[in-house]
């Protein structure tokens, strides 16, 4: 009987055993990085997430693009002036570009592209990066006609972009995804369906090969790209790994190169295990509790606000949370380029005089040990999450006498709430930046900002976010915005909890990885140590 | 019995229709829109996105626009994986959550089975206990600890195993997983075959057979397993749900591109279509098995064909 059982238990694991046919691997070089969550499509028009972004920059490449670490550099542009006034691109493109299927790739290609980004009928997810092309505004809201966007091919490689004012960090937007050329003939062709493995014609190092959905992008070695002697892997699978503990798993198990991130839970014994292999670097990202301005018990009461942040003692919460982030007493993190993040005037202050001080505030704002200030932290449903806020609600408790609910909720339940403003009082979320400077973080604040979610509203701020973008002169360009991050700082709209870090794994066969804040990690950068 | 058959199927055809109508209005009641984030899309995009997935028509026209699709095998393009359509994602995840969960089913019935007879005769033995108390932690501990845990054993220390379905190619990649998602139902039917074992094997009909003189094997083959099987033909229905629930958590802990993974991953980005397309497959499964019964049972017994 024994016997007949472990027979039947092993023909049975046996049959289960009869997987799908096998994956590559003979003498080409295949790496395995992990993408975190699925791509929501490779068509650069209608994806906007980070993880879209990490497949499409191995697959296709704008006017410019970074170096790996995180320098801007040419990319299907070869070279580029600007007006005096700030104006007017001109770009000289290469003249050997080629998408993936020997095309060569020109100025035509990107008008196009462009004029495809803004139409109406394309339902663009991410706009940004041309908004200030002129003519784009109008056009994405049916006014004007697709030609006149201010973008013009004169000649078969020199392009010509015309903005409506002048924007400092424009040329940082051409290495978004969205600026990315798209192949005019095969959407002819194929439609909705052009960014399908088989259809997909892109121009950047590597074409794509295959993509199973909920598993795995695959992308192989473009051999018509321009820098295609200088790639060194043959085959990159992009795995989804929506799961960090799982995807930590996968590679310990020798089944990544590379991963996304790294689990919270986990972070100080990799640190401990593989020091060589984690990777933490300055990330452009914030993480903060956001009051809801129009609550009149925030919005009349500034020094409420500032004793609610001031009572938070950052360093004390980073420590307990534990893996490499940096305490926030500003918005604009570090490494934000040509800008010096402003800080509040008490961060340098010791944490007895700060305590001392948030209890004055408190005081001074109508609450005290007779009046308890009650109200609710909400937040999305995750340990992280609810850790911070634990500790939020136990040092506010401490300090101040403060009595904070904590409501967990599902993430677009807490998007609605946020938005319709009725029942939020205090909510977390972070805000990540698009490209490196300080304008992605402030605007945020300006009142006609669609992603202002706290409702802050100063005439002050929004004067000098305006006097900004109109200044053509960097220097001056910078004080303005130093000026309007202090102007903010000093309104408490917010409070700055930590600046994120980028975490990776990274296996020490791979070589070639840069850290940058952008956390941009194209895969022709990387290579494999000899012996691999 | 042909005219039982065809009321039958025509009298599916209502309660399917019921099931997607409550489906719709429920995914379109959730909070929050397929399109939310943190970052929030300026009106005009957001108009031009909301035109683009026809959400700005009523709740109405979406749904006759939706039935409309249906009843040509449209089920729509899917909000969230903007690449594919509803249909064609299920149609590449179901056959894999099938082979799985079948695979997984078979395992659990044969392995609970062997170890609840092997239990029940050896009664209040060492094996036994040991049966029974390993069942006790089968059903214990949750599939969410277990496959991990496994995870971290066989791929990550011992290396025996891949830690994913995407991490190998070969012929390995569904064992950890079928195990894993098998040893709470192997646990539980290991339990009801020991306890319905007992029961039949103190009965008088076994009795008799041993007053015979027939040996042990021969009265289990012969006599005692079919009674045995009844209280676990019975337990299949919740097996079965047992299994679909767990398929969840095993599909996203090995990475497994199954129907588990786009339901919740499409309940929470709020992808109405997905969402709906799955609903719809797995109710017209669900009604489609019911009748087949209901038709096997009508030819069992006539009685019920004439009512």
């Amino acid at each position: 009987m024994k016997r007949l059982l472990w027979l039947l238990i092993f023909s049975v694991l046996s049959l289960a055993a009869c997987g799908d046919g096998g994956q590559s691997t003979v003498d080409e070089s295949v790496l395995h990085r992990g993408t975190g969550e699925e791509p929501e499509s490779l068509d650069v028009h209608k994806s906007r997430s980070t993880e879209a972004g990490h497949v499409q920059r191995d697959l296709g490449e704008g006017l410019v693009g970074y170096t790996r670490d995180g320098k801007l550099q040419p990319a299907a542009a070869e070279s580029w002036t600007i007006s005096d006034d700030g104006t007017e691109y001109r770009f000289q493109l290469r003249s050997d570009a080629r998408w993936s299927n020997g095309d060569p790739v020109t100025a035509d290609d990107f008008v196009y592209s462009f004029r495809r980004l803004v139409d109406p009928d394309t339902a663009a997810f991410y706009v940004d990066s041309v908004r200030e092309v002129r003519n784009a505004a109008e056009i994405i809201s049916g006014e004007q006609s697709l030609e006149s966007l201010g973008i013009e091919a004169i000649g078969e490689h020199q392009l010509k972009i015309t903005l409506r004012r002048p924007v400092p960090y424009f040329i940082n937007l051409l290495a978004h995804p969205s600026t990315f050329p798209v192949h005019r003939a095969s959407i002819a062709e194929h439609g909705d369906a052009h960014s399908r493995p088989g259809n997909l014609v892109s121009n950047g190092a590597y074409k794509l090969t295959s993509w199973v959905v909920g598993s795995h992008i695959e992308i192989e070695r473009n051999e018509y790209y321009r820098d295609n002697d200088n790639t060194a892997i043959d085959r990159v699978f992009h795995y989804v790994t929506p799961e960090p503990m799982a995807e930590l798993n996968r590679y310990r198990a020798g089944e990544l190169h590379v991963t996304r991130g790294i689990p919270p839970e986990l972070f100080i014994q990799m640190k401990e295990e593989r020091p060589d292999e984690v990777r933490v670097s300055p990330a452009l990202g914030v993480y903060y509790y956001g009051f809801n301005m129009s609550d009149p018990e925030f919005a009349d009461n500034p020094k409420l606000r500032e004793a609610l942040s001031m009572a938070i003692d950052r360093e004390q919460l980073v420590e307990l949370i534990g893996r490499g982030e940096a305490p926030a007493y500003g918005w604009v993190p570090n490494g934000t380029s040509n800008y010096d993040p402003q800080t509040y005037s008490w961060s340098s202050m010791s944490a007895d005089e700060r305590t001392r001080k948030a209890q004055q505030l408190y005081r001074e704002a109508g609450y005290g040990p007779n009046k308890v200030f009650r109200t609710e932290i909400r937040y999305n449903t995750n340990a992280t999450h609810r850790a911070v806020a634990v500790a939020i609600q136990s040092m506010w408790k401490t300090v101040l006498g403060v009595d904070a609910e904590l409501v967990s909720e599902e993430f677009q339940v807490l998007l609605q709430n946020i938005q319709q403003k009725d029942s939020i009082k205090i909510f977390r979320l972070n805000w990540d930046g698009d490209y490196n400077d300080a304008h992605t973080f402030l605007s945020t604040f300006e009142t006609d900002n669609p992603s202002n979610l706290t409702g802050y509203q100063s005439d002050e701020f929004d004067s000098l976010m305006q006097r900004a973008a109109s200044q053509t002169d960097p220097r001056l360009r910078k004080a303005y915005l130093e000026e309007a991050e202090v102007r903010m700082l000093r309104d408490h709209p917010m409070i700055p909890i930590y600046f994120f870090v980028n975490k990776h794994m990274v296996s020490p066969s791979v070589i070639g990885w840069g850290d940058n804040v952008l956390n941009y990690h194209y895969s022709q950068h990387l290579s494999f140590a000899a012996d691999e | 019995m042909l005219r039982y058959a065809y009321l039958r199927i025509l009298g599916a055809i209502p309660t399917l229709l019921l099931v997607i109508a409550i489906a719709f209005l429920m995914v379109h009641s959730a909070p929050g829109g397929p399109f939310d984030a943190a970052r929030v899309l300026p009106p005009e995009i957001e108009r031009n996105i909301e035109r683009a997935y026809h959400l700005d028509d009523t709740l109405f026209e979406q749904f006759t626009s939706y039935l409309q699709g249906l009843w040509h095998g449209d089920l729509g393009p899917s909000y969230r994986y903007r690449d594919s359509t509803v249909s064609e994602l299920i149609a590449g995840a179901l056959p894999l959550s099938m082979k799985l969960g079948a695979l997984a089913m078979l395992l659990a019935v044969v392995a609970g089975v062997s170890a609840g007879i092997i239990a029940a005769l050896r009664k209040n033995t060492i094996i036994d206990r040991m049966v029974t108390g390993v069942a006790m932690v089968g059903i214990s501990i949750p599939i969410f600890v277990i496959a991990p845990l496994m995870v971290l054993v066989f791929a990550v220390t011992l290396g025996w195993l891949p830690a994913s379905w995407a991490g190998s190619g070969s012929s390995d990649r569904l064992l950890m997983p079928v195990i894993a998602l098998a040893l709470p139902q192997i646990a539980y039917i290991a339990r009801l075959t020991r306890a319905s074992m007992i029961n039949i094997m103190s009965s008088d009909f076994v009795r008799t057979a041993r007053a015979q003189g027939l040996c042990t094997m021969s009265i289990i083959r012969y006599h005692a397993i079919k009674p045995a099987m009844l209280p676990l033909l019975s337990y299949m229905g919740p097996a079965v749900a047992g299994i679909l629930t767990g398929s969840v958590v095993v599909e996203e802990v090995f990475g497994i591109p199954g129907v588990g993974q786009f339901f919740i991953r499409g309940a929470l980005n709020r992808d109405y279509t997905l969402v709906l397309g799955i609903t719809v497959v797995y109710a017209a499964l669900v009604i489609f098995l019911n009748l087949v019964v209901d038709l096997l049972y009508g030819y069992l017994d006539p009685r019920i064909r004439g009512r």
